[in-house]
């Protein structure tokens, strides 16, 4: 025990974590990638070799300790090693979102003084390239796939291999060097600079260092018994801080493999193929995967369609208590055995979850029933709570206290506290250094004793789990005196399948309204089914029968909040629904799909007006949109507004 | 971009032909040179995927010689043109729609197969080999091309922009010195329009292909081509580069229309 503590302080990096490992399970997988078909695999010893060859070349252009290397692509192995390299020779690595614009990419690389980028292919070079000029710290650009690369001759772009090779030469010649630096490396040093992706302003740069990734990769590798067995994919972006935990900070403490995807849109298949143990993902993807399971369903025979809902009805109770260590009678037990030859299992198997013993999610509420569905099965699914200034890591539901609507208790080593308007502050081992360049911001949010303000408002339930209802400062007062917690009526709107994204409005004003925006897979499949023809998004989202449908979903919703006295005076009197989908390209959510409520709120100022004005009932719209390729274009519609039903509160009236 | 553009690989001279009394070409003569991009425009009817045709040996001309590759022919009989490394693709795609994009992309591969059906079958030794390699070489196309998430879905449920991709991948399969793109971007999209045409100026920049494609959209055309060649009731009009057609007065006039 004393011998693991002493080790455990020496490993204070990740370049040291990687060495360790490399001596010790040198022949144990580190890394996988599917390239042509195949799944290539590296060894620790051999990713060791990998981020040393790249180091040293690095260090042959002139990267010096301090530097700042941009990292900018999908998941591969070769960018999970640039990050390392540069850690080992006391750099620090900013990665980037791949999908953003040059213009995005702009503030993030000037801020942080990149003055190197690693980045995947031809199209980041291409953005690079694109602003460069106004880049005066970025020195060279390394590009990983030589496809479409041969005709750029500029003397700073180099081939990521050929890095490489100047970098085994510099080792022969300097075999010391790579050691020596490494060796330098402290956990007090800053190990990476994670943007924010803002929902309001500038993005601020989080400053974490290798402690805070360590120490919290280690805490959570004993709240979850992880091991170095797991087997995890890869494939949320490189520059959000989640992935910087499970894929890289866990992995190179506990040593467990990292599997990275083909591309974007092979994930579905790859995801079945390496069968991951363990598996982030955002509410958005479990809402997606039950979607497409429930769609899939109802076009299934009829044998299958009722053996699939007998075998679910049953999972809900028992599948649960099993997963739970609840008492299950022995009947039960034999009917859920027989549901997993039949349905759990071979379902399991085609999500790729069948070895998945532990599953996350975070970042947004998740609803009730898609939690069930997966729990049902057997997936230990879990919520958590987390930001970037924490190292992820605030709360988290321990086994066996799993509940829908909270996200669980304080992590170990994290300490929490409410404050006066229920705003949540932290303080724990992974709580950030600062924001780079940006002091203010960091007292703001970080007080001198370490709290830490997370901007969101909740409450302690019963049994001392945390329940978050909305961002601090969105949660508003409505004309009557009744509360409005934006996030909270949009999460229960958008937990139907039909609805994809919605926005409430209520602050200050006499009635709460709403957008809405309809997800065209599962409301285009139920068009389907009842021959109703549509030409596309604008013109199925404008029909009669699609606001009849989604009137269903609102006013149960209405009575869903009528339940709660504080919130019941916050039901939705009159909604639309949106003729485009929010759109991060469009500025309207953020890179992880979060709702920016301003903005939405500016640019469709006209339809907010029409909305509170009771004697309108359609209004019209121009608003830009932006394709993939980066030009805009103009939709022009004309709205339907619906009023809905609400319904007066049963407390209320009980009080009275 | 610097890309060396080589000596005349095909030339048509004076090609006429004709279905019973419709005149489909009326003497075209025409070179084009390794390595360039070349298109064929023209109006409907004009006669640009009956020269296509003749290119390919699909129909076989009244009148005029085809050489290619120095090799002087009345005219091309397609297994020839395919085992000469002269690919192409259809205006109407024309994949196997119940095999996957795999397998559509390997029966590129089967005229640089050499095991008889007995070792293929068998799949022993030298057969087997030469199956692992040839699958080497359509995962680097599956790669190239982008389309790993499809690659075992059958073609006929993918879209349409998909299945072009597929079957461009298919002619680049026979490893082809020419390659004959039949409007490869008709009832495409914006975005599936510019995927096409970097997949086509990625083709041409990393195999060294020769292409010579038919389009109806210019701007395509004028962007991606070294040369293009303009085609009206089967007669040639002009023949030159994307600026020299352009100020042509004759193309103005037949096809890009007359100002006014």
């Amino acid at each position: 025990m004393t011998e693991t503590a002493r080790i455990d302080k020496k490993l204070d990096t990740i370049p040291k974590l990687l060495l360790d490992h490399a001596k010790r399970r040198g022949n144990s997988p580190a890394n996988r990638h599917k390239d042509l078909g195949i799944w290539q695999s590296w060894t620790w010893s051999e990713v060791a070799e990998e981020v040393r060859n790249l180091a040293c070349g690095l260090a042959k252009l002139g990267f010096k300790r301090g530097d700042k290397l941009a990292v900018i692509g999908d998941n591969r192995p070769r960018l999970y090693w640039s990050m390392v390299a540069a850690q080992a020779l006391g750099g620090i690595p900013v990665p980037l979102y791949q999908d953003s614009v040059a213009e995005e990419m702009v503030y993030v690389l000037e801020n942080s003084d990149a003055k190197f980028a690693i980045v995947q292919n031809q199209e980041q070079t291409d953005k690079l390239l694109e602003i460069k000029d106004r880049l005066p710290h970025l020195e060279y650009i390394c590009y990983e796939e030589p496809r479409g690369m041969r005709d750029y001759t500029q003397e700073f772009v180099f081939y990521y291999k050929d890095v490489q090779q100047t970098g085994r030469a510099f080792h022969g010649e300097n075999p010391d060097y790579f050691l020596q630096e490494l060796e330098q490396g402290q956990g007090s040093d800053i190990s990476i600079f994670l943007y924010t992706s803002g929902t309001t302003g500038k993005p601020k740069g989080v400053v974490l260092t290798a402690d805070n990734l360590i120490i919290t990769a280690r805490n959570s590798i004993d709240f979850d018994n992880l091991t170095s067995d797991e087997e995890v994919l890869a494939y949320l972006p490189m520059a959000w801080v989640g992935d910087n935990i499970f894929s890289l900070a866990q992995a190179y403490v506990i040593g467990f493999c990292v599997n990275c995807p083909e591309n974007p849109e092979t994930v579905m298949t790859d995801l079945k193929e390496i069968g991951p143990t363990y598996y982030f993902a955002p509410p958005a993807i479990y809402e997606t995967v039950l979607t497409k399971v429930m769609i899939r369903m109802e076009d299934a025979g009829k044998i299958k369609r009722s053996m699939f809902n007998y075998f679910m009805e049953l999972a809900k109770s028992v599948g649960i208590r099993i997963l739970d260590g609840k008492a299950v009678s022995f009947s039960e037990k034999l009917l859920y055995s027989i549901g997993q030859i039949l349905v759990y299992g071979p379902l399991r198997n085609n999500l790729g979850l069948s070895r998945t013993r532990l599953a996350y999610t975070a970042g947004e509420a998740i609803g009730p029933e898609i939690f069930e569905f997966f729990r049902s099965l057997g997936i230990n699914i879990k919520q958590l709570y987390g930001q970037t200034e924490a190292s992820v890591f605030i709360c988290a539901q321990p086994d066996g206290q799993v509940k829908a609507d909270t996200v669980g208790t304080a992590y170990p080593g994290v300490e929490l506290r409410l404050a006066d308007n229920n705003e949540v502050f932290y303080r724990s081992p992974g709580v950030f250094h600062s924001y780079y360049k940006n002091p203010e911001s960091t007292a703001d949010t970080k007080d001198a004793e370490g709290w830490v303000a997370t901007g969101d408002a909740g409450f302690f339930d019963e049994d001392g789990h945390l329940k978050i209802i909305d961002r601090a400062k969105d949660v508003g007062r409505m004309t009557d005196g009744s509360m409005f917690a934006p996030k909270y009526i949009e999460n229960k709107l958008k937990f139907f399948p039909f609805i994809k994204e919605a926005v409430a409005f209520g602050d200050e004003k006499d009635y709460a309204t709403a957008f809405i925006c309809i997800d065209i897979e599962a409301v285009g499949n139920w068009a389907e089914r009842r021959n109703l023809a549509y030409s596309g998004y604008t013109d199925l989202s404008a029909r009669d029968e699609v606001y009849d449908l989604l009137q269903e979903c609102v006013e149960s919703v209405n009575a869903d909040l009528a339940r709660d006295e504080k919130l019941s005076g916050s039901q939705i009197k009159r909604y639309l629904l949106l003729h485009k989908e929010l759109d991060a390209d469009d500025g309207e959510l953020t890179r992880t799909r979060k709702v920016r409520r301003r903005i939405v709120a500016e640019k469709y100022a006209v339809l907010i007006t029409a909305l509170d004005d009771p004697q309108q009932t359609h209004c019209e719209i121009d608003s830009q949109m932006t394709f993939e390729d980066g030009r805009t274009g103009n939709v022009h519609a004309d709205l339907q507004i619906r009023e809905s039903v609400r319904i007066k509160s049963h407390v209320h009236t009980l009080a009275a | 971009m610097e890309r060396k553009i080589g000596e005349t690989l095909l030339s048509v001279d004076h090609i006429s032909l004709s279905f019973g009394g419709v005149k489909a070409l009326t003497d075209i003569s025409f070179s084009i040179r390794e390595k360039e991009v070349f298109a064929i425009i023209g109006p409907n009817g004009a006669g640009k995927t009956s020269m296509l045709n003749v290119i390919n040996g699909f129909y076989h001309p009244q009148e005029g010689e085809i050489t290619y590759k120095g090799v002087h022919r009345k005219q091309m009989r397609s297994h020839e043109a395919a085992v000469q490394g002269i690919a192409r693709t259809f205006q109407n795609v024309a994949l196997f729609k119940g095999m996957s994009t795999l397998d559509n992309i390997m029966t590129g591969r089967i005229i640089r197969m050499k095991r008889n059906l007995f070792w293929q079958a068998m799949y022993l030794g030298p057969a087997r080999k030469e199956e692992m390699e040839n699958r080497e070489f359509v995962e680097d196309i599956i790669d190239f091309l982008e389309i790993q998430a499809i690659r075992r879905t059958p073609v006929g449920r993918l879209p349409y922009g998909l299945q072009k991709r597929v079957e461009l991948g298919r002619a680049l399969a026979m490893e082809p010195e020419l390659l004959l793109l039949d409007e490869p971007m008709a009832g495409m999209n914006i975005e599936e329009k510019q995927d096409m045409c970097r997949f086509i100026l990625d083709v041409n920049d990393q195999y060294g292909t020769t292409i010579a494609l038919i389009e109806h959209d210019m701007g395509v055309v004028m962007d991606i081509s070294d040369r293009v060649v303009v085609l009206d009731y089967g007669k040639k009009l002009a023949d030159g580069s994307p600026d020299e057609v352009r100020a042509n007065q004759d193309v103005i006039d037949a096809y890009l229309g007359v100002p006014h």
